[in-house]
């Protein structure tokens, strides 16, 4: 009896699973299609990625600021505080950046896709569209997918650039570190390809995968308030467990 | 509506240029290639018995100051030496060419980069000069290797004297 209670919530996960992969596709082979309406993709980019700056760009000042003073005292025990540029920036490139970047975006923009999406289901928005031989996978689902791959890379370089000055502000302006030993060391341990891209790479993964989510959960909600409530929380939750799981995978490959 | 739609392109174009701006700033200013030189520069070469652990672009410094990189390191197959050429900006053009050059590591587990002490030659390097004086990186585990051997008083020591009366 339990078995066969377990069996079936293994099979609802293992559905779901299955059903958010051939949604990729399916939304793979719609992008062709999306690009006639370019415009609507440049408008969520807009959405997504603009209308997400102030919050990133908050959240990476103080999360720079913090690291700054953590690694400061941590590092003042050792007496190696001339390497905070240095573990403050690896440890943004590399990790933080990426990750508190895309789960902030699934909080942001990701609710706000599934929402949006699950509402136009709910008041048969989509129906009509379909009726009007509108493929509302290339028109309302395929610009979100992109504009999620092309923002969550862009938001995650400025989250970083603001967490280097949030550190630079605690570590030489507050903590009087030396300007010169915080850049210098930076740039002697820092590499490009190892340290920067693959950080971007992982964000371009973590864009693709949280929008995904989004517009899957959104595009498969029941059309009632309590379905689109509860999808769109089932959003945040399961966006922010697979980026946390992929970037571990990610980092055993990358390194 | 034109005009409405106009905002947010610009808005949405102002982002990507800020994106792209921030990657650029990240890839160019607080990583290695921050590092390379940017003006003229001349070579130098200095062959090392032992350059450690001394890496591609890591810093030559004079008094300090950093003054140039490593350009190349290969293995002279006549000598059996290491070969190090080294990239000096053209500003430092007055180094007199009986300096020495050395292999230093900054701090007890830093990088490793040559340290250049000038001589008192009135003639200076020139491109494609030889430095003849060099000292080779310190290696710490000779250096514990040594002090281990001097400073334990060993069990064959105390064998050896005897047998060393006997010999004379």
């Amino acid at each position: 009896m339990s078995g066969a209670r377990r069996s079936s919530v293994a099979g609802d996960a293992l559905a779901q699973i299955g059903a958010c992969g051939l949604f990729l596709l399916q939304i793979l082979a719609a992008v062709p299609g999306s690009l006639r309406h370019f415009r609507e993709t440049v408008r969520q980019v807009w959405f997504v990625g603009a209308m997400s700056l102030v919050i990133i760009m908050t959240c990476g000042l103080f999360v720079g600021m913090v690291l700054g003073l953590q690694l400061y005292y941590v590092l003042s025990i050792f007496g190696g505080t001339a390497a905070l540029g240095t573990v403050v920036s690896l440890s943004l490139y590399r990790e933080l950046g990426p990750v508190v970047t895309a789960l902030l975006f699934a909080g942001r923009a990701g609710t706000s896709m599934t929402a949006e999406i699950g509402l136009m289901r709910a008041t048969d928005q989509l129906s009509a569209m379909e009726m009007m031989a509108v493929d509302p996978l290339a028109y309302v689902v395929a610009p979100r997918f992109l504009a999620g791959l092309v923002a969550l890379p862009l938001l995650t370089c400025v989250f970083n650039a603001l967490g280097i000055f949030g550190a630079h502000l605690v570590g030489v302006s507050w903590l009087g570190l030396d300007n010169g030993m915080f850049w210098s060391n930076m740039t002697a341990s820092v590499d490009v390809w190892k340290d920067v891209i693959n950080g971007v790479w992982k964000s371009v993964a973590f864009g693709g995968v949280v929008a995904l989510i989004a517009v899957f959960q959104g595009y498969t909600a029941p059309p009632t308030s309590e379905g689109v409530a509860y999808a769109t929380t089932r959003t945040v939750v399961s966006s922010s467990i697979v980026v946390l799981a992929l970037d571990f995978v990610m980092t055993a490959f990358l390194m | 509506m034109t005009q409405q739609r106009r905002s947010y392109q610009i808005g949405t174009g102002l982002f990507i240029v800020l994106g792209f701006a921030a990657l650029g700033y990240l890839a160019t200013q607080t990583t290695s290639v921050a590092n390379f030189s940017q003006g003229p520069s001349y070579t130098l070469e200095a062959s090392f018995t032992n350059i450690g652990q001394l890496k591609l672009r890591a810093p030559v410094k004079l008094a300090g100051v950093r003054i140039g990189s490593v350009e190349s390191i290969s293995l002279d197959p006549s000598h059996l030496d290491a070969v190090v050429r080294l990239a000096i900006d053209q500003r430092y053009d007055e180094i007199p060419d009986d300096s020495s050059a050395s292999i230093f590591t900054s701090g007890l587990l830093g990088d490793q980069y040559v340290g250049i002490q000038p001589g008192g030659s009135p003639d200076m390097f020139k491109d494609g000069d030889q430095f003849v004086l060099t000292q080779s990186s310190m290696q710490l585990e000779d250096l514990i290797g040594k002090f281990l051997v001097s400073g334990s008083p060993p069990k064959p020591a105390d064998a050896a004297p005897p047998a060393a009366e006997e010999k004379h």
